[in-house]
């Protein structure tokens, strides 16, 4: 086939529309979902105190965290989807969520300790944390990079581990509403390192997955 | 080269508001561009540069296939460009060498450079051949013997729905084909 052929029959397929790369990422992670959260309903569900627990600061500080993992990664993510797309400008995005830690760590660190500090980072979950949060993220790992396939990224390492981070994120979302252990020093450990491990396998898969 | 690079994005928001013609004037006039790019490249790398039009299909089937990441607010000479480095790239990847792309590959402007002859290569035709049945079918009725789809429905009594659905399938395949090969 000559060129030109091609390009009459490139021309010949122009009244196909593809959905834009966001609303495929939006429906795979609709699909993935239910997975992930059936993982939570069985194996973990929402600790019984929830109820009292929204009535402290760190509790709820969890969540604000792990969204603010989530959000800006989709937002990059998508970002990054687009071939001539530069990570200069949009990296800070992805430094809110420590940010908001490291306040977090600050205010607890001036309260008077409920817990010596040792306890409060080991905390009585960090087995657990370590091993939910990558467990359910799986499922949404694989909606996001099956979204973000359509795209085309020029650099699917980097785009791979967005994929990570944000299914880390929206899993951590949900693993936070069960897990006890509410210490900022707690999150920024174990969350930090099951996210870590999601994210280095979503860049592993990214790198051959999301080449277009 | 602005007024050209101009010239370009607005005939690919005619082509995604529906215009099939502007859309084909669009790829014969990056055609060429992509073309001395990726002799350059070629170049660089030490290979022959008669693997160039290979190269050109592939970033021609990309920029089809990813065309809906093109942001019609964005101009498009950049968007075209990056996806041809990472074609380029990864041609150059797949024959063992390696890889230093210039930047300015695809941006260069070459006033002096002759447009060259529209080439036929190997890559696609023998990709083309392991596709399924009904998808090359369509594919050369369209390509190679220039047939519409209509008249491509009529030949295989096909529905002309059933023929817009096996020519994009075809061609997503032949470029998934291509890039894993």
């Amino acid at each position: 086939m000559d060129t030109d052929q091609l390009i009459r029959t490139l021309a010949a397929d122009n009244p196909h529309r593809a959905p834009r790369v966001g609303a495929m990422l939006t429906m795979a992670l609709l699909v993935a979902a239910p997975l992930s959260i059936l993982i939570f309903a069985t194996f973990l569900g929402v600790r019984p105190d929830v109820m009292t627990a929204m009535h402290n600061p760190f509790f709820d500080m969890k969540f604000a965290v792990t969204l603010s993992l989530a959000i800006p990664a989709i937002i990059v993510s998508l970002h990054l989807s687009r071939p001539e797309a530069l990570m200069r400008g949009w990296g800070w995005l992805l430094l809110l969520p420590v940010g908001l830690l490291a306040v977090a760590i600050g205010s607890e660190a001036m309260m008077a300790p409920a817990m010596p500090m040792t306890m409060r980072l080991v905390g009585k979950n960090s087995r657990w944390c370590m091993l939910a949060i990558p467990a359910m993220s799986l499922p949404l790992l694989a909606g996001a990079l099956f979204g973000l396939r359509h795209g085309a990224p020029s650099r699917p390492v980097l785009a791979g581990a967005l994929a990570g981070l944000l299914s880390a994120g929206l899993a951590a979302t949900l693993y936070a509403s069960h897990c006890t252990d509410d210490s900022p020093l707690f999150v920024a450990t174990w969350y930090t390192i099951a996210t870590a491990v999601v994210t280095a396998i979503g860049a592993a898969v990214g790198s051959k997955a999301l080449r277009y | 080269m602005r007024g050209r690079e101009d010239e370009w994005t607005d005939l690919m928001r005619s082509a995604m508001a529906g215009d099939d013609a502007a859309y084909h004037r669009l790829l014969k006039a990056v055609t060429p561009v992509l073309r001395a790019a990726a002799r350059r490249g070629l170049a660089r790398a030490g290979q022959p540069p008669d693997q160039a039009e290979d190269i050109v299909q592939e970033i021609l089937l990309a920029v089809h296939l990813k065309r809906h990441t093109w942001d019609s607010e964005a101009p498009f000479a950049p968007w075209l460009f990056a996806i041809g480095r990472n074609k380029l790239i990864d041609a150059l990847r797949r024959r063992g060498r390696r890889v230093f792309v210039n930047i300015d590959d695809f941006a260069e402007t070459l006033p002096g450079e002759a447009p060259q002859e529209t080439a036929s290569t190997g890559e696609v035709t023998a990709q083309l051949n392991t596709l399924p049945q009904r998808q090359r079918d369509v594919l050369q009725s369209i390509a190679v013997d220039s047939a519409s789809i209509k008249d491509t429905a009529t030949k295989f009594s096909m529905s002309e729905g059933a023929v817009r659905v096996a020519l994009h399938r075809g061609l997503a395949a032949l470029t998934a084909k291509l890039r894993d090969h």
